[in-house]
């Protein structure tokens, strides 16, 4: 957390996106993690999608839960909302969130110790939910915040700083989500910009649960020889399978692609999806498939990288409650109490 | 054994004041039967109060259901039974010791029982029950269910129990499924005419039509506060199920279904999540909080314990959320289908830290329902979670209760909300500044304006703008606050109730919730043994500063309770600095709901061992014994 402000003074010739904003105004305060974190790159990946899909930052709800990942909202998105929840339990702050205003972008982040230690069950049930967020957990495998902790995603064998070997199994962030229903699930890497920022865009686009796990090295207590989360050994095993370029429905599909290479998966609303193969054997709309690609490359010791799955026209929990279209938050007493004339027809009954 | 009643025995007498308790086999369709048995006396205008003694179980387990039936109107448990319906093998002995002597014992004599499974001093009623049932039908299904109504038959001839009261409500349940009709008759007339040709009818205990129902409504506490949520404008649900809430819940579900739906679209004016655990129910709960949605849960003491760190961020973020606790015997799942206000403590303080939290204490349906749309406005006002404290007994038992009532003027309080308006005009926003004085500072919901306004939420602390600091002065200044922002709460919650007694009295009672009904029949038994006591009944935390006066202004106050610790007198003597030798505990902690015998009893005992009286001091000399 920090307490220093950036300076708002902006540099008039910066270029602004077509709700008038500016990068800068999509910055929050100076971070305070370690120098060279991957959770920073991972905050400006989030500023520069934000500004790219030209949201309003006040339209945004930025919410998280206990660690150095949930520390970031306060860096991005300084005029946007957020809320630093209870260690683990961001899913169902950010679930009551989404119920209260359906009109709102809600940004989840997290961490492997906040989402799939302490808090894999509320990770487990805002997936099953199709709550409509995007979902991102900063993936280093370590508790930084309490100093070098294994977390539960740690790989088997994976050594700490002390020289200490993970004897459990690691949890797969990617494919639980798979498996338990989330409508878009995507693996990036901290390092990797490019690969991410189309990632995190159209994850904050698509209608439904959207997660994206982001391998993200921790500098101070798993970047040493022997973890397997490392920057070099995740640039060693990184298999990006695709590379995303995100479309917004009123945009024309401008770059060039070599034919032959690229998959368009146009969404419900428009919007399109193009992806530049890499890896020849995968369908990004296969969620067995998907499922079967992580598992057998990670059977290799290889970490899968880019867009693995993604439903078109997926639901959300708003759908399968059939709530109404206006924020419930916004609804007054004419819309939510029946008034006398009921209660007295009720009162008839219970006699 | 003979079926006929032994004139010879003691026999109890009375008309309209009498207890009646069946007891059953769980899962074998008694309770649909057993309250019809309740509602056909309210059709004959004498107020009753049924209540469910039931285990934790679907099938086979021992189930009670006991009837008060007082045309004096009270709906308190009285102690004792004047007769039981005994139709469960498992608990013959038990039941059997419970009647009072002089009173009745009613069974299915199909089967001769020994002699030894009687009392000299109960009156027995041997009905042949199966044997009538199982020669009329053969379906085993419907010779199970339809047995019950034989039963119910039998009775009404036994108590003078009006069949066309009966009959009518039968017709009502049955309404339209006209093939279930004629055999719930059939059943009831073979009973009763049963009764009628074997036995001398009515017994010593019997019904007589009164009018002392009036106008009100027969409605469980859980069915009641669920309403309540609804006129209170709760817009967003989220509980997991847990007895004796879940039913608050559904009931809520229900309601909504009926009452929040636009009838042009389908659309639905409200969000209900059944959450995987209580962390999440009450997380969700935060979250819609945070983000302006009126929102709440129901869930009793172990849902409570899990809840405790999310009511401790709640607390410090400054969130409104709306936690009904239906509570049960505890610790841990204790005692699940049993009643306590074992909570009082753990609700008041919940969660790590300095916290508190704001209690409101219903009696009855009509209170859970008032209470749970004024914990709603009191949330959102106060910006903080607020408990309402019912229980097993006001929650799962129907209950008379006077009609509900709205003012259709009535405006939800939101609360302190700066608007996109007033962050326009300039308004200085800090969103943990006390700008009033009231320790009540001003939130924005999220997305309210491009560049003003916004603030992150958390619970590490901060200063009165909500940036991160964890400066000495700034925490001070935040938790001092939250003191005036709960002592502003004190003149906010439902006021205490003050009934005087008629003569000038040292000794006062204090209690609350549930212990209401038994409480007004009690002070009218210590009365009549010149016993005169101050009541005061408490409707909330913080206290108001009534209920301090009214300590000071008496000897003695007995706190009347519903669990082992005398909760609510620790409360007192922590917030209120009482003297513990001036606040006696009378505890009633096995589960049952309290009677009026038990609370006339311990407080009579208190008063005698202690030598103290009723009468005035005088002359400055302390009361003396009477």
């Amino acid at each position: 957390m920090t307490w220093i402000a950036k300076p708002r003074l902006h540099h008039p010739s910066l270029e602004r996106n077509r709700v008038g904003y500016t990068r800068r105004d999509y910055e929050g305060k100076i971070s305070t993690l370690c120098a060279g974190c991957g959770h920073d790159s991972i905050s400006a990946a989030i500023i520069q999608a934000c500004w790219e899909l030209d949201i309003e930052p006040h339209r945004v709800a930025k919410l998280s839960g206990i660690g150095c990942s949930s520390k970031t909202p306060d860096y991005f998105l300084g005029n946007s909302h957020g809320f630093n929840t209870v260690h683990g339990r961001m899913p169902s702050v950010l679930t009551g969130a989404n119920l209260a205003n359906r009109d709102l972008i809600y940004l989840g982040v997290s961490g492997d110790g906040d989402s799939a230690s302490i808090g894999i069950g509320q990770f487990a049930h805002v997936m099953r939910r199709g709550v409509n967020m995007a979902y991102i957990v900063e993936n280093n495998g370590v508790y930084g915040l309490t100093k070098g902790q294994f977390s539960a995603t740690a790989d088997q064998g994976s050594k700490s700083k002390r020289g200490v070997v993970n004897t459990d199994s690691p949890i797969d962030m990617v494919s639980v989500a798979l498996q338990l229903g989330a409508t878009f699930v995507a693996r990036g890497f901290s390092g990797d910009k490019p690969q991410l920022v189309p990632l995190i865009k159209a994850a904050i686009a698509h209608p439904g649960a959207a997660f994206i796990d982001v391998i993200s090295p921790c500098v101070a207590f798993n970047n040493h020889a022997g973890s397997t989360r490392s920057y070099d050994f995740v640039r060693e095993h990184n298999e990006a399978v695709n590379r995303l370029d995100f479309w917004p429905s009123r945009e024309a599909i401008t770059a060039e692609y070599a034919e032959g290479e690229v998959i368009d998966v146009a969404q419900h609303d428009g919007s399109v999806l193009r992806l530049r193969k890499l890896a020849a054997d995968h369908d990004p709309t296969d969620r067995v498939g998907a499922l079967n690609l992580v598992q057998s490359r990670s059977a290799q010791g290889e970490l899968v990288t880019g867009l693995l799955f993604v439903d078109p026209d997926p639901e959300d929990l708003h759908r399968h409650l059939g709530t109404v279209e206006r924020p419930l938050a916004s609804l007054g007493t004419r819309e939510l109490c029946p008034g006398q004339a009921a209660l007295d027809r009720i009162n008839a009954s219970l006699r | 054994m003979d079926t006929a009643i032994r004139k010879s025995r003691p026999r109890i007498e009375a008309v309209n004041d009498l207890v009646v308790k069946f007891a059953n086999v769980n899962g074998s369709g008694s309770a649909s039967a057993n309250e019809l048995f309740a509602r056909a006396i309210l059709r004959m205008g004498v107020p009753v109060a049924p209540r469910n003694i039931f285990p934790s179980n679907i099938q086979g387990l021992p189930t009670w259901y006991e009837v008060r039936v007082s045309e004096r109107g009270w709906l308190g448990r009285r102690g004792g039974v004047d007769m039981m319906v005994a139709m469960n093998p498992q608990t013959w002995d038990a039941d059997l010791k419970e009647i009072e002597p002089g009173g009745y014992l009613f069974y299915d004599s199909t089967k001769p029982l020994p002699a030894s499974k009687f009392r000299d001093d109960v009156n027995v009623i041997g009905v042949p029950l199966t044997e009538m049932t199982n020669a009329r039908w053969d379906n085993p299904r419907e010779r199970t269910l339809l047995k019950n109504m034989v039963s119910l038959g039998a009775l009404a001839a036994l108590l003078d129990l009006e069949l066309a009261a009966c009959e009518t409500l039968v017709g009502e349940q049955y309404r339209g499924k006209e093939k279930l009709l004629a055999p719930n008759i059939e059943a009831l007339r073979l009973g009763n005419e049963w009764v009628r040709t074997h036995l001398a009818c009515p017994l010593g205990i019997r019904l007589r039509r009164a009018d002392n129902v009036g106008d009100r409504i027969f409605i469980d506490g859980n069915s009641a506060a669920a309403l309540g949520a609804v006129y209170g404008g709760a817009s967003v649900c989220a509980w997991y199920p847990i007895t004796p809430s879940s039913s608050l819940a559904e009931s809520f579900a229900a309601y909504c279904q009926k009452l929040r739906v636009d009838p042009q679209t389908g659309a639905r004016h409200y969000a209900i999540v059944q959450a995987e655990d209580e962390l999440a129910s009450i997380g969700m709960v935060v979250g819609a909080g945070w983000n302006g949605a009126r929102a709440f849960t129901a869930t009793s003491g172990p849902g409570v314990s899990l809840m405790t760190e999310f009511i401790g961020l709640a607390y410090f973020a400054e969130i409104p959320a709306t936690i009904v606790n239906v509570q049960r015997g505890g610790p841990s799942t204790g005692m699940p289908t049993r009643t306590q206000q074992a909570d009082v403590i753990a609700c008041a303080y919940a969660s790590h830290g300095d916290t508190k939290h704001p209690l409101l204490f219903p009696q009855d349906p009509n209170e859970c329902f008032e209470m749970t749309a004024e914990a709603l406005d009191l949330a959102d006002r106060l910006q903080t979670p607020v408990f309402v404290m019912t229980d097993l007994d006001i929650g799962m038992n129907q209950r008379l209760t006077p009609p509900f009532s709205w003012d259709d003027a009535r405006e939800y309080d939101r609360g302190k909300v700066m608007t996109r308006e007033m962050l326009d005009e300039g308004r200085d926003f800090g969103r943990y500044l006390d700008v009033d004085g009231d320790g009540i500072p001003y939130r924005t919901y999220p997305g309210t304006h491009p560049t003003k306004g916004a603030f992150f939420t958390r619970g590490t602390t901060r200063d009165a703008y909500a940036r991160y600091s964890e400066a000495g002065p700034d925490y001070v200044y935040n938790v001092q606050r939250l003191l005036r922002k709960f002592d502003t709460a004190r003149s906010l919650v439902p006021s205490p109730i003050l009934r005087a007694s008629a003569e000038p009295t040292r000794l006062g009672v204090l209690y609350y919730g549930s212990t209401s009904p038994a409480m007004d029949e009690a002070i009218e038994a210590l009365e009549a043994e010149g016993l005169h006591l101050d009541l005061m009944r408490l409707r909330a935390f913080p206290f108001a500063d009534a209920v301090s006066e009214f300590i000071a202004a008496h000897d003695l106050v007995f706190v009347i309770e519903q669990n082992r610790d005398a909760q609510l007198r620790t409360l007192l003597m922590t917030e209120l600095n009482v003297d513990a030798a001036r606040v006696m505990p009378v505890l009633h902690y096995d589960g049952t709901p309290i009677t009026a015998r038990f609370i006339t009893r311990e407080i009579g005992a208190q008063v005698r061992a202690l030598g103290v009286g009723s009468a005035p001091a005088v002359g400055g000399q302390a009361a003396g014994a009477r």
